[in-house]
Parts: structure tokens; sequence; C-alpha cells
């Protein structure tokens, strides 16, 4: 129920309205709840809304994160075992 | 897809398990609930908890919206379609809540009643465009994250000047659940679960913003991390909740950097305060009766309100003796410890709300967890 999805927009209709395209599905959702997304951009769509805008550099930021945490741990682990 | 396949990739998710196991103070214990049944679903989904040290436990929340939907409000809404003869819109996942004498919304449309799934609220608002003859009822559940769509249709059915479109409103609030939690009276009755941290709702947080939990980490002294509800994102806020443990702060992270701001979504809050307001109190499933926890519709929007407009009332009705929702709710026990749990109460056919939307607790377990735990590993 909570599930929500990021999904780009492909198009806009105007009236609040845009296109998104989901694995190569598009579908109409309603941008009534958003301000100043356009064309490329990822938004969150949940119950046929978009709840927000995806933002893409925060999204690197965080998995680079991931990465370099995960690297440190792996690194620390293999040099307990030697 | 882009942003989700990235979030469950599995070297990474082998890297920050290793980091969680170093963080994790092996003279500790650390219990960790998370609020929401997304959070609950990916957890379970992606074994989650196979990554985590014995040291580390989760507790699923009591933040599935159909689980916390009492059996009272769905009556209401069954009601409305067998009694008043509306045509009842609902999303999907209310249609199997058992609610009073063996009825369901799905058994009610058996019997005549116009029940029908909607994906969004704005299908419900066309559907009593398209029929003026009709009267059209929105039964409106869900969280914060929600509510503004609900608050959308309102405004939408206003301006299109409809005279047949009305809203069952049983939206309720994150964070008063969360301080419900912490220190009710039920709490007696149950027993008290340690927690020492919360992973915080990701899709909520979009709409509320990181900010109103301050208070509440300030005030009870728990950490908490938004989480994102991919199982990297989870791990991650672990992983920050355990280092808040360890160095004994308690305040509000952001793992969720990508869609959650410390303000939220103004435009939507705007839109949510102009439309409801609160209720002084709603009763949950699992936590009772909660003071402010819960909306309704304002009064200058009161011919939207289904409860104004048919006179129907709530009443109160005690869950099935057996099942243990409101303690797993609560936390303070494990979908297994209830005696009928994959035996009689079943995802096929549920006795409890839990066992109902794939994010309640008993979904979540009897699809991904049980036979792990047949096979005699202590969960
Ligand atoms: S297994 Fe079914 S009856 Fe038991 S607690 Fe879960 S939902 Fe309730």
């Amino acid at each position: 129920m909570c599930l929500a999805l990021p999904c780009r927009i492909v198009e806009l209709c105007g009236d609040e309205k845009a296109v998104i395209d989901v694995s190569g599905m598009r579908k109409e959702i309603s941008l009534a709840l958003v301000e100043g997304v356009g064309i490329g951009d990822y938004v969150i769509v949940h119950v046929g809304y978009a709840l927000t805008r995806l933002d893409p550099e925060e999204a690197e930021k965080t998995l680079a994160l991931f990465a370099e945490l995960g690297d440190a741990a792996l690194q620390e682990a293999a040099n307990e075992i030697h | 897809m882009k942003y989700i396949d990235e979030f469950r990739d599995g070297e990474l998710a082998r890297g920050l398990s290793a980091a969680i196991r170093q963080a994790a103070d092996p003279a500790r214990r650390y219990h960790f609930m998370e609020f929401c049944g997304g959070h609950t679903h990916a957890i379970s989904r992606y074994g989650v908890t196979d990554l985590l040290p014995d040291n580390v436990r989760m507790i699923h929340g009591p933040g599935c919206p159909v689980c916390v939907l009492p059996i009272g409000r769905v009556d209401m809404a069954i009601r409305l379609a067998l009694e008043a003869g509306v045509t009842l819109c609902t999303y999907g996942d209310t249609l199997r809540v058992p609610a009073s004498d063996g009825l369901t919304l799905f058994k009610a449309k058996a019997r005549g009643g116009d029940v029908r799934m909607v994906y969004s609220s704005a299908d419900a608002v066309a559907l009593a465009q398209k029929h003026p003859e009709k009267q059209v009822v929105f039964f409106a559940i869900g969280f914060e994250t929600t509510t503004p769509p609900t608050a959308v249709a309102i405004r939408q059915a206003q301006a299109l000047g409809l005279k047949n479109f009305s809203v069952l409103c049983c939206h309720v609030l994150t964070p008063s659940a969360i301080s419900n939690i912490l220190e009710s009276p039920e709490v007696r009755q149950y027993g008290t679960v340690p927690l020492d941290g919360f992973i915080g709702p990701a899709h909520v947080s979009t709409i509320i913003g990181s900010q109103p939990y301050e208070f509440f980490a300030e005030e009870y002294r728990k950490p908490v991390v938004i989480a994102g509800f991919e199982p990297l994102d989870v791990m991650q806020a672990i992983l920050m909740l355990i280092q808040q443990v360890n160095s004994g702060r308690a305040v509000v992270e952001n793992e969720f950097s990508r869609a959650v701001t410390r303000d939220g979504n103004r435009k939507a809050q705007n839109l949510v305060a102009e439309v409801f307001e609160l209720r002084r109190q709603f009763e949950w499933r699992g936590l009772g009766v909660v003071p402010y926890s819960g909306l309704r519709i304002r009064k200058e929007y009161a011919v939207f309100d289904a409860e104004r407009r048919f006179a129907i009332d709530y009443r109160s009705v005690p869950d099935n003796k057996a099942c243990e929702c409101g303690a797993i709710l609560r936390g303070v026990k494990r979908p297994q410890d209830c005696k009928i749990f994959g035996t009689v109460c079943t995802p096929e056919n549920p006795v409890g709300s839990c066992m109902v939307s794939s994010e309640g607790a008993c979904a979540a377990h009897y699809t991904y967890g049980r036979y792990k735990d047949s096979a005699g590993v202590p969960a």
C-alpha cells in the first residue's frame, strides 16, 4: 500500500498531469503535489501522484557511501583473516 | 529499473553487512523498530535479517496502513455499500480486511454491494463525474503519504461542483503512533519492548520531512534514521543507528536524502492543512484509541464528508480473540508467536489484518520467513 516507485517523466500534458515510463509502460500521473518538475526528471509515484522529485546527485552520493563503507569493512575483514 | 536495482545490489549488501558486523559491539544487544510496512517487506523479502549479527534484532512496527485499520472502520464502509447503497471506491488492499459478521468488502461486493477497486483517488472522482446518478464514496485510508492525494481529490470534486462525491476519511498520522508505542498505558498490558532506535518512514517523510521526528528523538532519547525502502537503504540505516547507539547520540539522521528533506513537501502539507483537521482521537487496530492521531475533513468541506452526508457512526469492535496483531503491531510479539499463524490464518484466508497486506508483519513472515523457522533456526 505504501509502495511507491521512482519513475521518469517522459511527457508533460498540462493540467498538472504527466506521462511516466515504468519499464517501457507509459502511464499518466498527477503532478498536483509537486512543483517545478520537467521531462527527464525522476519522481516518486504513489497511487497515481508524484510525491517528490528524486535528487540524482544525492542518489549517487548515497551509493558511493555504501561502496566506500563496504569496501573498507571487507578490507578490514580480509586483514583480520590474514 | 534505475534508482531501484542499484539499491538492491548484492555486492554492496555484502560490504554493508561486514560494516554492520564490525560496528556492532558484541557486548551489547540492539533492538531497532522499523516503523513502516515497506521496510518490513524489504527486510523479509531480501533476507536482511540473515545479514545481521545475532545481537541486532529488528522489530516490526505498526506502519502498515491496512493493518492498523480497525474493524469498525471497515464496517462503516461495508454499511455504506450494503445499506446506504453507495458506490464504494477503495484501494485494493482493503478489500480482504476481515470485518464484523465474517464480512469483508470483497464479500459485500458478492452480496450485491457496489464496491470498486481504484488505483487512485482521482479515479473515484472521475467515476462520480461520469455517473451523476450514483453516490460515490472514496474509502480513504493511509498515512501522510496517501493523505495529500485525497486532499487533491476533494478539491477537484469541489472545483467540478460534484454533488455525488464524498470521502470516508480514515487517514492517520505517523508521529502520534510512534509516541504511542513508547508511552501508552497499554505498554503495561503487553509489556515493554526494549527499543534502541527507529528506522523512520521513507515515503511518509517525503511529505512531512525529517523535522517532525526531532522532538521525539530528543524527548525519548531514541535515535531515528529515515531510510528508503530498498534493502541497502535499510542496512545503511541499521549501521547508522548502531553508530548512534555506540556513541550515546539520539538524533534524527536522513539516509533517504535522495527524496527527503528536513521540511518535506510544503505544497502537499498546505493542501492537507486546507482540507483536513485533527480528530481528537482515532482508534487504531493494535494500538487502541490514540489521541490526535487521525484526520477528519474540515467543516468548510463538510459536503464531501461521507460521515456527515450519510450519518453513519463509528462503533468500536474488538479483534478476533486469537489474533495477536495488537501485540505484534507494538513489537512485543512476533507472528510465529500467534497460535493460528499459518494454520487458520493465512494470506488466502486472513483472520487478522497483519495477514492481509504484503506489508503486514504476519504476511511478510508467512511469505518469506516461515520455512526458515520450521527448519528450527531461531528467528
Ligand atoms: S497470524 Fe493472523 S491471527 Fe495471528 S496475529 Fe497474525 S494476523 Fe492475527
